[in-house]
């Protein structure tokens, strides 16, 4: 194993991450906030021990899937180590279980929060915790890829571990360019939501970190009532974004490089919205007794359906009160999730478009057992491995999120509570229903639990693999034969 | 550049990891999917599933914006088809890998009619350089600059012979040859000597100099340089069969082995100068009796790189011919360089070698200076490269000593009115000039960059 690069590229991590932490200096700056001091120091930190890892640029630049995987989940678990620091310093989060949740929450754009206010935080802490998301959605790797030049084609095994989709792939022939590119689409949406916000008469300092974490598909309010206490102008305009962040941004690169065909032809996206059109109408029909009129059930329903299927987790209402039908109708795009190749969490349409049409093929085998069949997505046939990759990562998911139930239920809440905390948190969510729900919180779990949350989330952003890598204890060994012999000779003894 | 190559065999693969190292924007088309998904791990690159003759797969691969397309498929006819389409199509530069003898005889009417930029030839390059080997067999390489004045040749040196402990200056100074050593191989590593580097027994020389110079070192230093007269081929496939062509042509009696009867029929009507024999080459008793001990050259050229390595083995152990043997597949060069085999050619790296040229000489023809030649030395290590200086600039005028290039470049040689200059401290480079750089420092787009920054 090439450890010499995994600490290279994690000493290039932790210095990107001391350069994005000069937001939340500058905004303490511009609100005299002492509590900034914090960010200051942790900065200097993250520098430093950045640079040290830096230092020694390795002789052998190669590394293979298993490296790429190993950086990603331990860039993710040191960038909210330190990310978490500065609020344990400043007095705003002093549990550091607590505070590494909230930024792991951050980061992976879940939203989950152990506050249960947040109007008292100090505004840089607020900014923060707002521009977590907006690096952890598009990911800090790619963020890498696009500025520093990295030798050698293996880079994509960098890029394939952080990006969600059950096949990545490159826009332009260049991994750098690519980046760029997609870093460049996020930040133009992000600014274009910005300034329809501040237009919209949102205050600024809000309008920059909703549109932050609506980019990222994060979901931390800066108010106590989320977005509950927006205009509906705003809550409009946030919904459209909502929606736009969780669209592929494959049809984004399509419409700049002027290829319209392909990108409104995209049957991911024309998935996406079907089910969003069918869960607003649903919905909307099934609470329309709760609002004053047809129009503002149906603008609620639109802005929480965009909040859970980009799984960003805003709330402009108390989605707990609802119907059942709208709860559990909630629930289920939970888990599905927006488009690959956006920013969102869940197990992506494309992947519920592959299980679908496999589970279709399997079925039509029992009548024609000779029959061929290939899976097509976008119109093409998918590879074999794909399609086996899609249906161990459903697999793989769903027994994290069972084992995580269990482990949550010993707290001895409700069942909708522990399986709907643990579902918001893969899913990168944020708010579940019952205790969790929108107006409740994640603080009151013990920590076994909120570890247990932790790794839930990062596993959720990372897509599982990264995760489970992490725990192999193969993956640490030099290299998988050896141990493998160690054994052998062992048997032999016996 | 936008470059297009279609098909990921040997040949894409060892295009795709030059090019993609160069800085080119590189998209790969290929129909087998799994072949796309390894080459776009391995190299920074986009791979474009599907058949690279269809207008709609060129189409997605971006023709329309591609500079140069590389047809590279092990069919001639889809090689043909993908550059015509892309000529149409995208108006790009189209470069078709043809091997098909019968192509080969009609190639100038094919690429004028198709409008391609290059036809490549892989077994008839392969078959040009071990021609060129051929001529002097005291050589492992031999490459060609200014129009065939000026040669670079590499070769190892034997355990006994005078070098041996003789810094560089002594060639000049002691021995009086004018010749210029700009690379010695000493085991893995690849050394840009100056004048007091001492040899060692086994280093790997390059040296440029003129024909006659260069006949009259080895001379000196006592290493045979005759052409040889006779030949012995194992293998009758296309390389051989251009190879013989030629060798008949310079006068070499020619003895082909080949397993196949037909074939062997096939070539003693092609080649009715050359005996042809209808046996397995890698049978010792065969060898033997075709005497394979009194052979000037024996030449491996079966369609396994192993029968082939063994076979010079055996020829080694046998006889004093000068051996060459094809490789294909060359991932494990640097231990086949430490076999002390001899020549080895690899038709994979010849035909990757000639488009890299000709991607260098296409990106810089709108700068001031001109490639005319590249050669990757060395295993691709270290590279030779023939600059065309068009007008002044920052190199000329000023004495060679005086310069400040960098460490790893050195200028072996001046060709100046058609007359050979090998570099010293005092002279300079001039305007319309022809100089040859040598460089293990690759990519050198530009004579200008071998000036060291700051």
């Amino acid at each position: 194993m090439n450890v010499a690069a995994i600490i290279y590229i994690l000493g290039y991590v932790l210095t990107i991450e001391a350069a994005f932490m000069l937001l939340p200096c500058i905004t303490a700056i511009i609100y005299g906030e002492k509590q900034g001091i914090a960010f200051l120091i942790v900065m200097l930190i993250t520098l430093a021990v950045g640079t040290l890892f830096r230092r020694k640029k390795p002789k052998k630049t190669g590394y293979y899937a298993r490296e790429g995987f190993l950086i990603v989940a331990l860039s993710w678990i040191a960038m909210s180590a330190f990310g978490c620091l500065p609020f344990v310093i400043n007095g705003d989060i002093p549990n550091f279980i607590d505070a590494l949740f909230e930024t792991v929450s951050g980061f992976t754009t879940t939203g989950a929060s152990i506050l249960s206010a947040v109007e008292p935080l100090a505004k840089c802490s607020l900014m923060w915790r707002s521009f977590t998301h907006w690096i952890g959605g598009m990911g800090v790797i790619v963020f890498l890829l696009a500025i520093i030049p990295l030798a050698g084609g293996q880079n994509i095994q960098l890029m394939r571990a952080e990006s969600p989709g059950p096949s990545v792939g490159k826009l332009v022939p260049k991994i750098k360019e690519t980046a760029m590119l997609l870093y460049k689409i996020y930040m133009v949406l992000t600014f274009v939501e910005m300034g329809l916000l501040i237009a919209c008469r949102m205050p600024v300092f809000d309008s920059i970190a909703i549109a932050f974490g609506t980019a990222g598909t994060g979901g931390f309010g800066v108010r106590n009532s989320s977005c509950g206490e927006y205009t509906p102008l705003q809550q409009n305009v946030i919904t459209v974004f909502l929606v736009l962040f969780g669209i592929n941004f494959n049809m984004y690169y399509f419409i700049i490089a002027k290829k319209f065909k392909q990108a409104f032809n995209m049957e991911e996206v024309k998935v996406y919205l079907l089910i969003i059109i069918c869960s607003v109408f649903i919905i909307g029909m099934n609470i329309m007794s709760h609002f004053p009129s047809g129009y503002e059930a149906f603008r609620t329903a639109a802005f929480q359906v965009g909040s859970i299927i980009s799984t960003t987790g805003f709330s402009s209402a108390d989605f707990n009160a609802w119907p059942w039908l709208s709860r559990s109708l909630l629930v289920a795009i939970m888990i599905v999730g927006a488009c690959a190749g956006s920013t969102a969490g869940g197990i992506k349409v494309s992947r519920l478009i592959i299980l679908l049409k496999g589970i279709k093929k399997e079925v039509y085998k029992i009548f024609h057992p000779r029959s061929v069949q290939c899976i097509t997505l976008e119109g093409r046939p998918i590879s074999e491995v794909v399609e086996r990759t899609a249906f161990v990562f459903f697999g793989a998911y769903i027994m994290i999120l069972l084992i995580s139930f269990v482990v949550v239920a010993f707290n001895g809440y409700s069942s909708t509570t522990s399986l709907t905390a643990v579902i918001a948190c893969i899913s990168n969510i944020g708010p579940g229903l019952d205790l969790v729900g929108p107006m409740g919180n994640y603080g009151f779990f013990s920590v076994l639990t909120k570890s247990v949350l932790i790794f839930d989330m990062l596993a959720g952003r990372l897509e599982v693999f990264p995760m489970l890598l992490l725990i192999m204890p193969a993956a640490w060994r030099h290299s998988g034969d050896k141990g493998r012999r160690k054994g052998k000779i062992k048997d032999e003894f016996n | 550049m936008n470059i297009i190559i279609v098909g990921c065999g040997k040949v894409g693969d060892a295009l795709a990891d030059n090019l993609s190292k160069e800085g080119h924007n590189l998209t790969v088309v290929d129909t087998k999917v799994e072949n796309v998904e390894n080459i776009s791990l391995k190299y920074d690159i986009l791979g474009v599933t599907g058949n690279g003759a269809s207008y709609n797969v060129l189409m997605e691969a971006g023709v329309e914006d591609a500079d140069l397309m590389i047809a590279v498929t092990d069919s001639d006819e889809v090689n043909l088809l993908c550059c015509l389409i892309a000529k149409k199509r995208g108006n790009c530069k189209t470069i078709a890998r043809v091997r098909n003898p019968i192509y080969n005889q009609e190639i100038g009417f094919l690429k004028e009619e198709l409008g391609l930029a290059m036809v490549i030839n892989p077994e008839f390059t392969a078959a040009d350089e071990i021609a060129r080997i051929l001529r002097v067999p005291a050589a492992i390489e031999i490459d060609t600059f200014a129009r065939g004045k000026m040669e670079l040749l590499k070769f190892r040196l034997p355990e006994d012979n005078v070098l041996v402990g003789h810094p560089l200056m002594d060639i000049t100074g002691h021995f009086k040859c004018n010749v210029l050593v700009c690379v010695v191989e000493r085991g893995d590593e690849i050394i840009i000597p100056d004048g007091n580097f001492v040899l060692e027994a086994k280093d790997i020389i390059s040296f440029v100099g003129d024909k006659k110079s260069t006949a009259r070192f080895f001379k000196t230093i006592k290493i045979r340089t005759n052409q040889v007269r006779n030949a012995m081929i194992v293998g009758g496939g296309k390389t051989a069969y251009y190879l013989a062509q030629q060798l008949i042509y310079m006068g070499v009696r020619i003895k082909i082995i080949e397993k196949d009867r037909e074939r062997c029929e096939q070539l003693n009507e092609l080649l009715p100068e050359a005996l042809v024999i209808c046996a397995d080459g890698t049978d010792r008793e065969v060898l033997m009796e075709e005497g394979i001990e009194y052979t000037d050259a024996f030449i491996a050229l079966t369609n396994m790189d192993e029968e082939n390595i063994m076979l010079s083995f055996f020829a080694r152990n046998h006889s004093k011919a000068k051996l060459v043997t094809k490789i294909n597949k060359f991932d494990f060069g640097e231990v086949i360089n430490q076999l002390d085999l001899g020549s080895t050619v690899s038709p994979k790296h010849l035909t990757a070698r000639y488009i890299i040229k000709y991607v260098r000489g296409r990106q810089n023809s709108m700068g001031s200076n001109n490639i005319e030649a590249l050669y990757k030395i060395n295993d691709n290590k270290a590279e030779a490269v023939e600059f065309y200086i068009q007008n002044d600039s920052k190199v000329t005028g000023i004495p060679l000593m005086d310069m400040k290039t960098k460490s790893d470049v050195l200028i072996g040689g001046i060709s100046r009115d058609g007359k050979i200059i090998i570099p010293r401290g005092h002279d300079m480079l001039l305007k319309g000039d022809s100089v040859i750089v040598v460089t293990s420092d690759m990519g050198l787009g530009n004579i200008e960059d071998i000036i060291a920054k700051n």
